[in-house]
């Protein structure tokens, strides 16, 4: 692939006290490209992309962004103009009405009137199928319709890359594959995507890159059929045979 | 709950029939509506009902803003704008109301003449600087509690759809956290309204000080102090009853 580079990491450090979550980390994506990032609970993913919009301060080491370097003036608000981000547990806003959480940003950020705003929350409501839970408030939809709101949420801010935490962990088994179809259909147009999950079945069918970590390091990356095929790390075989066992 | 209706009926009962029973200790004849004198002695003492409203909204107001913008420096991730938000509220909690009183009113006119500032802080704006100062301190640790409680996740997904701190606060956070701080703030309001009536020992002519003036010329203490007992009564329910409707139609309910 000989596109762009959307996202550069390098030799980035942090620690929670004594406790070294990213020890050294360096990620390059291009732009388009798809990352799974899998690891066993600890091992620095969520830490890891969590840094990449500036919800996690790091220590050492440097993140830029489409160009912006998040320790520019300004870098971490320039940066979260561009990255969307979708949560384990959802953080929808429970006081507004679901259109209402996804006119919020458009809104107050980026300024756009409240007709607008809500003809670009329709569009992308349509898309994540669930235009007629518009009125309803969070709480009276179901996981895996919170979810994809949220995911309908981050698009509209029209973001470059979407960032995805374990977005299916909160999820009753039934409704991981509707987030998880949405999911796909972004990947298939196009989005840059970096996904920390455990859905292998998801990363058979959209990953460009796997990458594997554990104790705050990259262990392993390749792509999904050479790294499921062949795993080179003992580390990344004995995680592998634990999730895919059942 | 009716229990205690039943028992404070018995006890209005028991003093009225001793009231009117003529033994000589009672005479309720001095705030009694049907007489002339009686009649306009309840005028003076109900006539403080405006001043003593009118200073337990304003320094409430002001407490409100005032805790607010001492609460939300002291909840930052960084020490030194932390600090002075600490200091204040150890600071100002640590001051009994009417040493506080006494310092507004006598001594900080002479404090701001000697700064160059010559002003004159009547009763009225001395108790209310007062209140609003002593109980901002309260209400900033209530906003505090309140905002804390609201989970991090929702200020992380406001970030990240790109709203500011001060759009993060105003339009995710404090909505959601003054469903839960309404009951304190109310607690509070009410504190102030009892606390008002301190304001009667520099001259304010709110409640406490009218039943004051007219137990000296009238010599009937008891009468005229459980009248002006059940006032504040009648005034902190009208505004539990405002309250309630208020968490109704607010939602406060919200966890269901």
């Amino acid at each position: 692939m000989n596109a762009e580079r959307v996202i550069e990491i390098s030799s980035l450090n942090k620690s929670f006290g004594d406790f070294k979550a990213l020890k050294n980390v360096d990620l390059d994506v291009s732009l388009g490209e798809r990352i799974v990032i899998c690891g066993p609970s600890g091992s620095g993913k969520s830490t890891l992309i969590r840094c990449v919009n500036g919800l996690e301060h790091y220590d050492s080491g440097s993140i830029t962004v489409d160009g912006i370097a998040l320790s520019a003036p300004r870098g971490v608000e320039r940066v979260r103009a561009e990255v969307g981000m979708v949560f384990q547990q959802f953080n929808l806003f429970p006081h507004l009405s679901v259109i209402e959480n996804l006119t919020l940003g458009p809104m107050k950020a980026r300024g756009l009137s409240r007709k607008d705003a809500e003809a670009l929350a329709m569009t992308y409501l349509e898309r994540v199928r669930i235009p007629e839970q518009a009125l309803k408030r969070p709480r009276d939809l179901s996981g895996g319709q919170q979810q994809r709101v949220a995911i309908a949420r981050s698009l509209c801010m029209k973001p470059k890359i979407m960032l995805f935490d374990e977005p299916t962990s909160a999820l009753d088994p039934e409704m991981i594959s509707e987030v998880l179809d949405v999911m796909v259909e972004l990947a298939q147009e196009g989005m840059t995507m970096l996904v920390v999950t455990h859905e292998m079945g998801f990363a058979r069918k959209v990953a460009d890159r796997m990458v594997f970590m554990d104790g705050g390091e990259i262990v392993e990356t390749g792509t999904p059929s050479t790294v499921f095929e062949a795993p080179k790390s003992q580390r990344f075989k004995t995680f592998l045979d634990k999730i895919l066992q059942h | 709950m009716t229990r205690s209706i039943k028992l404070w009926a018995l006890l209005g009962a028991l003093l009225f029939v001793a009231g009117c029973s003529g033994t000589g200790n009672w005479g309720w004849y001095v705030i009694d509506p049907s007489t002339p004198q009686g009649q306009s002695n309840v005028r003076f003492l109900i006539g403080g009902f405006w001043a003593t409203i009118q200073l337990s909204l304003i320094a409430a107001a002001l407490s409100m803003t005032i805790g607010l913008l001492v609460a939300l420096p002291g909840m930052s991730t960084n020490r030194w704008i932390r600090l002075p938000s600490r200091i204040y509220i150890e600071f100002v909690r640590a001051i009994p109301l009417l040493p506080m009183l006494f310092w507004v009113f006598y001594g900080l006119p002479v404090v701001m003449r000697s700064m160059g500032m010559p002003i004159t802080i009547d009763a009225f704006w001395g108790a209310i600087i007062t209140l609003a100062i002593s109980d901002s301190a309260f209400t900033a640790e209530i906003y505090r509690s309140g905002i804390q409680s609201i989970p991090k996740g929702q200020t992380e997904a406001a970030r990240t759809v790109g709203l500011t701190y001060n759009q993060t606060m105003r339009y995710v956070v404090l909505p959601q956290a003054i469903r839960r701080i309404l009951p304190p703030l109310a607690n509070q309001f009410i504190y102030i309204v009892k606390m008002s009536a301190f304001a009667s020992v520099i001259g304010m002519q709110e409640l406490t000080r009218r039943a004051n003036e007219l137990v000296v010329t009238e010599y009937r203490p008891l009468e005229i102090y459980t009248l002006l007992i059940l006032e504040y009564l009648v005034l902190v329910l009208i505004i539990s009853f405002f309250v309630r409707w208020l968490e109704r139609k607010m939602g406060s309910d919200e966890s269901r």
